[in-house]
């Protein structure tokens, strides 16, 4: 594997691979020295031309750990706000030697077209790219699942029999999309939520689709309740009446968190808006993995690091 | 490809057996000879080669609790040639819950040859506490050491040309107990 760029390229075995690695990294990230000489002497770049406080932090701990170096660039207060394209900005930073580049763009594609475009040789990890994709954050959610319903005897298995349901902003979650590839990977049945115009019109999905969250805790009974961010700074259309409404009809409260099975958990990649998708009491109970999710967001990184990083020689030759 | 047994089960019995009882001597010096010994299997065949000792410490020496004394390091993170192989599967390490500092810890691999296994698992065992001692266990010694590395106990010193293979099988993992030269 070169680049991490959509969950559609990775196969059962490679995903249930990189989860293995990433069991064996969160036993390290609860040890008392928490670092491996793995990665001495690469350099990781975060490249960041949108804003984020835990993928990027996420992603600089997970190569710290690793014993990599790390650049951190924002594009704010760099030479992208004076004009420096993509391509440029790239190929400066691998002329200083770095060896991954982690991109999060506001433009679908921008991490492919670094990968495929031939103007850099380093190891792509798509940190987040416009509406497309979310390859880590699909990762860390299916460990997280996993971690829940198989505990201790996670190691090897995959999600069959589970049904996840992801509750928002389909049509602009990149969160969306990668987990829709993974968890149909995996084996685990995806349902969307959403109201009407917050779902995609291209409907060849492996997915179920509902419009009403009561139905679907009602009727479906989910095992995984993923409620996505609403992105305020993406509701520039009339996608919903009101935030109250949206909230009323389709965030997570006191009353739809009874309804749901005993053993379903709710996840949230965050950052949360609390009292609109989610509400307060429900992001704090014992269902909600949303730290959890934080903390093994750090090893599935490290084991995505290591599997693209470790065998650079076998790549070259 | 000729294949040559070298050990049969019952000889990989008795070194085994052999191997344990020179540990429990070496640290005989100790007020109580057994219940600071840790044993740390590398996989895959050390950590069966390991929970084998433990049984027979365990079979002469009452305050030897194998569950308590026996674990696993793996030590694919610590390798020096992680960047010309292809990509390792990490396996789990466990370290009894008592940890490893101030224990005298047995290092049990099967085959011993270049010692950069060996190397790798002492710098692993650094980030896990500071042992009192470290010595290694192994079934086999083939010679052709990369490192100043030795093995403190060994069952079967076994001369070998560098494209010969030596194959260990072990009854819990192959079905069978021996040791064969593949030459």
């Amino acid at each position: 594997m070169k680049h991490l760029l959509s969950t559609k390229d990775l196969s059962k075995d490679q995903a249930v691979g990189i989860l293995d690695i990433a069991e064996e990294m969160s036993a390290v990230n609860s040890r008392e020295i928490k670092k491996l000489p793995t990665l001495r002497g690469k350099t990781v770049v975060n490249l960041f031309f949108e804003d984020s406080t835990r993928t990027r932090i996420s992603f600089e701990l997970a190569a710290k750990r690793l014993s990599a170096d790390v650049i951190n660039f924002s594009a704010k207060g760099s030479s992208v706000s004076k004009g420096e394209s993509l391509k440029d900005t790239a190929q400066t930073l691998e002329a200083m030697g770095t060896e991954a580049v982690v991109i999060r763009h506001a433009a679908s594609g921008a991490a492919q077209k670094l990968a495929e475009s031939g103007w850099i040789t380093s190891h792509i990890v798509n940190a987040g790219d416009g509406t497309h994709e979310h390859p880590t954050q699909a990762l860390l959610d299916a460990f997280t699942i996993r971690k829940r319903f198989h505990g201790a005897a996670s190691t090897g298995k995959d999600l069959s029999g589970l049904k996840v349901a992801i509750v928002g902003d389909i049509l602009h979650s990149r969160v969306a999309r990668s987990n829709l590839h993974l968890l149909n990977t995996l084996g685990a049945e995806v349902l969307f939520v959403a109201p009407p115009t917050l779902l995609p019109a291209a409907q060849d999905w492996k997915a179920k689709f509902h419009y009403s969250l009561d139905a679907c805790i009602n009727d479906e009974q989910p095992d995984v309740l993923m409620m996505l961010r609403i992105q305020l700074e993406r509701m520039n259309a009339s996608f919903f009446p009101s935030e109250r409404e949206y909230a009323r009809g389709w965030g997570l409260n006191r009353s739809r968190l009874e309804n749901l099975k005993e053993t379903a958990i709710v996840m949230h990649p965050g950052p949360m808006n609390r009292g609109l998708e989610i509400d307060a009491h429900s992001a704090d109970s014992p269902k909600s993995t949303v730290l959890e999710q934080v903390s093994n967001g750090v090893s599935v990184r490290m084991a995505v690091l290591y599997s693209l990083l470790s065998n650079e020689g076998l790549i070259n030759d | 490809m000729p294949t040559r047994t070298v050990l049969t089960a019952e000889d990989l019995k008795r070194a085994l057996t052999r191997i344990s009882h020179q540990i429990l001597e070496s640290n005989a010096s100790n007020p109580s000879p057994a219940s600071d010994i840790v044993l740390l299997g590398i996989p895959t065949r050390g950590v069966t080669l390991a929970k084998r000792i433990a049984s027979v410490i365990a079979s002469t020496e009452a305050e030897f609790i194998p569950d308590n004394s026996v674990g696993r390091l793996d030590i694919t993170m610590y390798r020096d040639d992680l960047a010309n192989k292809p990509t390792r599967q990490v396996t789990q390490t466990q370290i009894p819950a008592q940890g490893i500092t101030d224990k005298v810890v047995i290092l049990v691999d099967d085959v011993l040859y270049s010692g950069r296994t060996i190397r790798a698992a002492l710098d692993a065992l650094n980030d896990f506490g500071r042992p009192k001692s470290v010595k290694l266990a192994v079934l086999v010694d083939r010679g052709h050491r990369e490192l100043p590395i030795r093995a403190d106990f060994v069952g079967k010193n076994l001369p070998t040309s560098r494209d010969e293979r030596i194959g260990v099988q072990l009854m819990e993992i192959d079905g069978l107990d021996s040791v064969v030269i593949e030459s």
